[in-house]
């Protein structure tokens, strides 16, 4: 079997194999088994990934498979992966795993929470392996409604509400980006033959200029709802303060990054000369995401309000980097996508586990935690210098190709808006600096929390599973942009072709 | 040469201590990270002695000192041209800081284990120090910018993590943060500047920008920005970063409150290493600057001559010994600074080149040697001001003569190493600008003024009440004082001018000594003045300062700078920016999409009216509809 | 052809009778004199097929066949209405059809 294939199957094994167990321990160690079998499987695809790839292999699309799903109207199960999405499978894989233990106490409805996670992660990889858009959507689809229960039910505050807004904004997105999806389905044929929703086919034909114009801002929007794009962002803060940890990990890690995937493989892959007459509106929207997003952080006294702001803010940054296009800050923009997935799952990894402690998110009744929960505190500081762009660890390496691609435009527009962008170093090291030097640093605040537990076991394995991936790309990142640069290429070839540069 | 691949060795060894007693030290009685830590320094500070004795003196050197690379590998890729390399770089400049780095930071952490015995956290203080040592030597030997800017980065970190090393005080948590702070700003204009350099010239690389007779500058000539040429914004923005670091004028709120950290990291950190990187930076940019944006130098020089007098006027009227001290350093570094802002190229025109650099390494030695010699009163008197201290000569003694030498190396005595490389900048200040030659020349009487008045109150004076008897620091921390007493005065006889210049040649210079009497004698003044007003008790300061008024109480509260920057962080940018960008996407942004829903529900509560359950309203829209839809169908499409 | 009555005539009696029962059924409020109106609107259908069979199709009988049709599902459906209206009755003691809406939002 397709090992791509694979990757599907063995999510929707783990949700079978968990509604045989009986409680909680069965539940959390089945899918603790399941992911960790899930993060072989990715790491095994990224060494057959690289492999190809050396020996020659320059096609598009690796592994590919290809299944007629529904005859008449051209619609097929088409998978396949090139860099980009092999490192955003194992981005995936990585952050499920962590957020598998994270839920380790689960004690409320524990199998149905674990299977509606994975099946949230299911849906995730078979977004990034599809190669056709009806099958990518279906897959969006499936990714989205689990969210509305889980925030719903094992949420905390206002969590119906949050939960509400959450899906009904990102399903606006969804009905936006269908219409982008059939856009691009009807015009898929312009010199007769079948219809098709193969993105590879659909990205050798040109669309005429028009029908692109009309299509775009709604892939294009659609998309971007997901990804935080400004001013469509606000489901973030309180989806993400409600969700339950390793939903908010998922989510905010993972899923938004299927926005920012979805833009450029979609959006501005299919329809390059849309994107690129458009781009100057979303680059000021974005840029404004940028900044606002990080001075929204700085006023927000919840952990999980500062961390979905600061969410926003680096995410705007993917989708500024994206419609820059050129080949350095796109990889940048992959880059900032893999740094950020791991960083914010990482940061609601901790507020999680902090919560559970001190029952409190709010960072001006909490105070001198460094010295009664040394390793959470250590590794919460270690995560916030990585946000603020600390070279050693991710956030660096992807701003820095993000500034410097971005900066290398001809156009003085663009320069002035990246350094403006640019501001945003200051700005994160504020309110990262803020919560650090009140939560952790000086005297404790609240006598309750003289006496915290540190991290157990399961808590240590997941926060290090993350905090040593988002070194491990800060230490050594060639790799891992060689890899996606690689594949980006012929995409930048596609966009150059059509734009004048 | 013969290979000097056993130079990457010296930034490794730190790294490799800072993750052992990082992660293992506790594990352990704290002695060993803390003599861990220390054989570490001093191997590294070994090889650095060796590599700078066969750099400097191994073979000739008439055609000028080579730069050798002995190790480079690309780290990150951004485009074609433009890669991020990590290496190691000898040049003059760079072995010179080698030699500074690791014997200040070897002396540190020596010093530290007397310093810091029983404090708790022994063991992370010592990791902090070789985190800290490791990521200031990858900064000197750093091969291009981008490498600088990434260890830039690191020194900063280290130094927010040392400054706040005792975090429960809010007072230190609030230091390291507004140090952290004020740095990245400058790093903003720094990274800005990088971007700016590399487009221009579409590399990194140092070796590149700064060869002589290059041509990557070619496009620089038509690109300007707001009628500033693309240059001179390049290198004002580098500039700004590197002033940030070294604490110019107005970037220099941070330093004094950094002395809230232990003694030994203010001077290693903030004397020595750290706040001299910005002088570096300028150093290594150097041929850039003065050809491609001679501007940018002259603001380099102004900058330095002010904060240089705006510090030493400051240091006049501080009592803790560490805001002497650190007022001292920000003026010291103002002398660095303008040195190089009024320097030539090459041979004698160079001259001011090279005086920045031999004063960054004699004040080094004395500075770092000051503020040891601090630490040892300190630590004896339980106590950081100087009107808890007086009369310490009596029990302080090699604390005393080595603090007096540090004293006078800076008062610009003659024959002490600080005469000699002051009155090169001098010399330098006085061929190109007589007005910062002026500034200088003030500064340098206040220097001496201020220091001895230091010196006099702590070690004559009446004796106070103390606790108990101060004694002095045990020997692990008097020997790295005395070692540096003894650099402080022999460094001055190395031959500089042959070894570290503008183009790496070598030339001769002579005294001048129509700059050296005069600058001697103002240097005798200050210590006059100051012998007359502290020496013994008197009441003749306090009158002083009551009749120069509202002048002393503005200097005495730093020109108010604190209460300025804090004033723009928490009212402005909190209060009037963020607060109302948080209100506004509560409030604007997220009520128009709730606002969105709650317009969806009114409508939909209005229009279920219609399903009003009575057959009657069914039958009539059913018989209206059906007759819209004939009549349609007859009059329009028939 | 009755006697030379063209066509339309019968029509113009069948639609207004069509329409006197549509308004019956949706103004009155006696569930019985509803039922009377319906029966109207059905006969009034019954008219248009027998008129409709005789004057354009008169060697066919379909039309006369399916009136048939309508009076017997008339009477069925009359039947199934007032057993309704009886169990209407002994729910709520009246047949004011403004009373039957439980079924609404």
């Amino acid at each position: 079997m397709n090992i791509l294939t694979l990757l599907v199957v063995i999510p929707i094994l783990t949700i079978i194999s968990i509604l045989f167990t009986k409680d909680l321990k069965g539940a959390r160690v089945v899918s603790a088994v399941g992911m960790g079998i899930q993060l072989v499987v990715a790491a095994v695809l990224l060494f057959m990934y690289l492999g190809a790839r050396q020996t020659g292999n320059m096609h598009e699309m690796l592994f590919t498979a290809d299944y007629t799903w529904f005859k008449s109207l051209n619609i097929h199960y088409s998978i396949g992966v090139d860099g980009i999405a092999v490192a955003m499978i194992c981005l995936t894989a990585i952050v499920t795993f962590a957020g598998i233990f994270a839920s380790w106490e689960m004690a409320y409805l524990s199998r149905e929470f674990f299977v509606l996670l994975i099946l949230l992660a299911t849906a995730v990889y078979g977004f990034f392996i599809s190669l056709d858009l009806f099958t990518m959507f279906l897959f969006y689809e499936l990714a989205l409604i689990p969210m509305y229960p889980l925030i719903g039910i094992w949420g905390s505050g206002p969590k119906e509400k949050s939960a509400m807004k959450l899906t009904l904004m990102l399903m606006a997105g969804s009905a936006l980006i269908m219409v982008g999806i059939f856009g691009l389905y009807y015009n898929s044929a312009p010199n007769g033959g079948p219809l098709t929703f193969n993105i590879i086919e659909i990205s050798k034909i040109i669309i005429p200029e028009k029908t692109q114009m009309f299509f775009f801002p709604f892939a294009f929007v659609g998309f971007g709802i997901l990804g935080a794009l400004f001013p469509f962002h606000t489901w973030s803060p309180d989806g993400h303060a409600s969700a339950p940890t390793a939903v908010s990990m998922l989510h905010a890690g993972v899923l938004m990054k299927l926005g920012g995937y979805g833009c450029f493989r979609v959006a501005m892959f299919l329809m390059p000369q849309a994107a690129n007459s458009m781009a100057w509106i979303f680059i000021i929207l974005t840029s404004i995401s940028v900044v606002y997003g990080a001075f929204g952080a700085i006023w927000q006294k919840d952990l999980k309000f500062i961390n979905a702001y600061s969410s926003v803010s680096h995410c705007g940054l993917v989708i500024f980097a994206l419609l820059m296009m050129n080949q350095t800050a796109m990889d940048g923009a992959i880059l900032q996508m893999i740094s950020h997935g791991l960083m914010t799952a990482l940061f609601f990894a901790l507020i999680g586990m902090i919560y559970g402690r001190t029952h409190t998110r709010n960072v001006t009744e909490m105070g001198g935690l460094m010295k009664v929960i040394p390793f959470l505190a250590v590794v919460y500081m270690i995560a916030g210098f990585a946000s603020l762009g600390l070279p050693g660890l991710s956030g660096f390496v992807a701003e820095m190709t993000v500034f410097v691609g971005a900066f290398q435009h001809q156009d003085m527009f663009h320069r002035v808006v990246t350094v403006i962008a640019c501001s945003s170093i200051v700005i994160t090291a504020v309110y990262i600096l803020r919560v650090v030097g009140m939560m952790l640093l000086g005297p404790i605040k609240d006598p309750h929390h003289e006496h915290l537990e540190d991290a157990k076991w399961y808590e240590k394995l997941s926060t290090v599973t993350l905090l040593v991936s988002v070194a491990a790309v800060g230490i050594a990142p060639l790799w891992l942009s060689e890899v996606i640069s690689g594949s980006l290429k012929p995409i930048v070839d596609k966009l150059a072709a059509v734009i004048p540069f | 040469m013969t290979g000097y691949n056993y130079t990457i060795l010296i930034p490794i060894i730190p790294l490799v201590m800072f993750l052992v007693t990082g992660l293992l030290g506790m594990k352990w009685k704290p002695i060993v990270s803390g003599l861990l830590g220390t054989v570490g320094m001093g191997s590294s500070w070994l090889l650095s002695i060796i590599t700078a004795a066969s750099y400097f003196f191994g073979g000739h050197h008439a055609e000028g000192f080579q730069t050798i690379i002995p190790f480079e590998m690309t780290w990150l890729r951004f485009t074609e041209s433009l890669v991020i390399k990590m290496g190691v770089l000898l040049d003059p400049i760079s072995v010179m800081m080698l030699v500074v780095i690791t014997t200040v930071s070897f002396m540190v952490h020596l010093y530290s284990i007397g310093y810091m015995h029983g404090e708790k956290g022994f063991q992370r203080f010592f990791a902090f120090l070789s985190l800290f040592t490791f990521s200031m030597l990858g900064l000197v030997i750093a091969t291009n910018i981008f490498q600088m800017y990434i260890f830039w980065e690191l020194v900063g970190v280290s130094s927010f993590l040392l400054i706040g090393f005792y975090y429960q005080k809010p007072s230190a948590v609030a230091a390291s943060k507004k140090a952290f702070i004020v740095t990245r700003f400058a790093d903003l204009g720094f990274l800005v500047g990088i971007l700016i350099l590399s487009f221009v010239t579409k590399t990194f690389d140092f070796a590149q920008l700064t060869q002589p007779g290059t041509t990557i500058f070619g496009s620089a000539a038509s690109m300007s920005f707001l009628g500033i040429s693309a240059m001179t914004w390049a290198m004002t923005l580098i500039f700004i970063g590197g002033a940030g670091k070294s604490a110019m004028f107005p970037l220099h709120i941070w330093l004094p409150d950094a002395m809230e950290g232990p003694t030994p990291v203010s001077a290693l950190i903030h004397a020595a290493t750290m706040v001299v990187a910005g002088v570096y930076l300028v150093a290594r940019m150097f041929p850039v600057i003065h050809f491609q944006a001679p501007a940018a130098q002259e603001i380099v020089g102004y900058v330095g001559g002010f904060t240089s007098l705006f510090a030493a006027v400051i240091a006049i009227t501080q009592y803790d010994i560490k805001r002497v001290l650190a007022f001292s350093t920000l003026s010291q570094l103002g002398y660095m600074m303008l040195s190089l802002g009024v320097s030539g190229y090459g041979g004698e025109e160079g001259l001011g080149y090279m005086a920045s650099m031999f004063h960054l390494f004699t004040h080094a030695m004395f500075k770092a040697l000051l503020f040891l010699g601090a630490g040892s009163i300190i630590h004896a008197v339980h106590s950081n001001y100087m009107y808890d201290m007086g009369g310490l000569r009596k029990y302080m003694p090699i604390t005393h003569i080595t603090f007096l030498i540090a004293c006078l190396t800076i008062a610009g005595v003659p024959f002490l190493s600080g005469f000699f490389s002051k009155d090169e900048i001098l010399v330098a200040a006085l061929h190109h600008n007589k007005l910062l030659f002026a500034i200088e020349f003030i500064v340098a009487g206040l220097t001496a003024f201020y220091m001895f008045r230091l010196y006099f109150s702590v070690f004559w004076g009446k004796d106070r009440h103390y606790h108990h008897t101060p004694h002095e620091s045990p020997l692990v921390m008097t020997i790295p004082l005395m070692f540096l007493a003894f650099a402080s005065i022999f460094a001055g006889y190395l031959p500089f001018t042959e070894l570290v210049t503008s183009d790496k040649v070598g030339f001769e210079s002579e005294m001048n000594y129509m700059v050296a009497i005069p600058s001697i004698l103002i240097g005798f003044l200050g210590i006059a003045v100051a012998w007359i007003l502290y020496k013994k008790e008197s009441d003749i300061p306090a009158k002083l300062a009551k009749s120069w008024g509202i002048l002393y109480t503005a200097t005495y509260n730093k020109f108010y700078f604190d209460e300025i920057y804090l004033f723009v962080t928490r009212k402005i940018i909190f209060n009037y920016i963020s607060r109302p960008i948080a209100w506004f996407d509560r409030h604007i942004v997220d009520g128009f999409m709730v606002g969105i829903g709650t317009v969806t529900e009114k409508a939909s509560y209005k229009i279920k009216g219609m399903q009003s359950g009575q057959l009657q309203h069914y039958a009539f829209a059913f018989v209206a509809g059906a007759l819209a839809l004939a009549l349609f169908m007859i009059y329009y499409l028939m | 052809m009755i006697q030379g009555i063209p066509l339309e005539h019968f029509l113009v009696v069948s639609t207004i009778m069509f329409f006197i029962g549509v308004c019956g059924f949706i103004i009155r409020r006696n569930l019985i004199t509803m039922l009377m109106a319906v029966e109207l609107i059905l006969n009034s259908v019954n008219i248009n097929f027998v008129v409709f069979n005789r004057y354009l199709y008169p060697d066919q009988l379909q039309g006369q066949f399916f009136s048939l049709f309508i009076v017997g599902i008339a009477a069925a459906e009359a039947s199934v209405a007032i057993a309704l209206i009886i169990n209407i009755y002994r729910k709520l003691k009246n047949i004011e059809v403004e009373n039957v809406s439980e079924l609404k939002f």
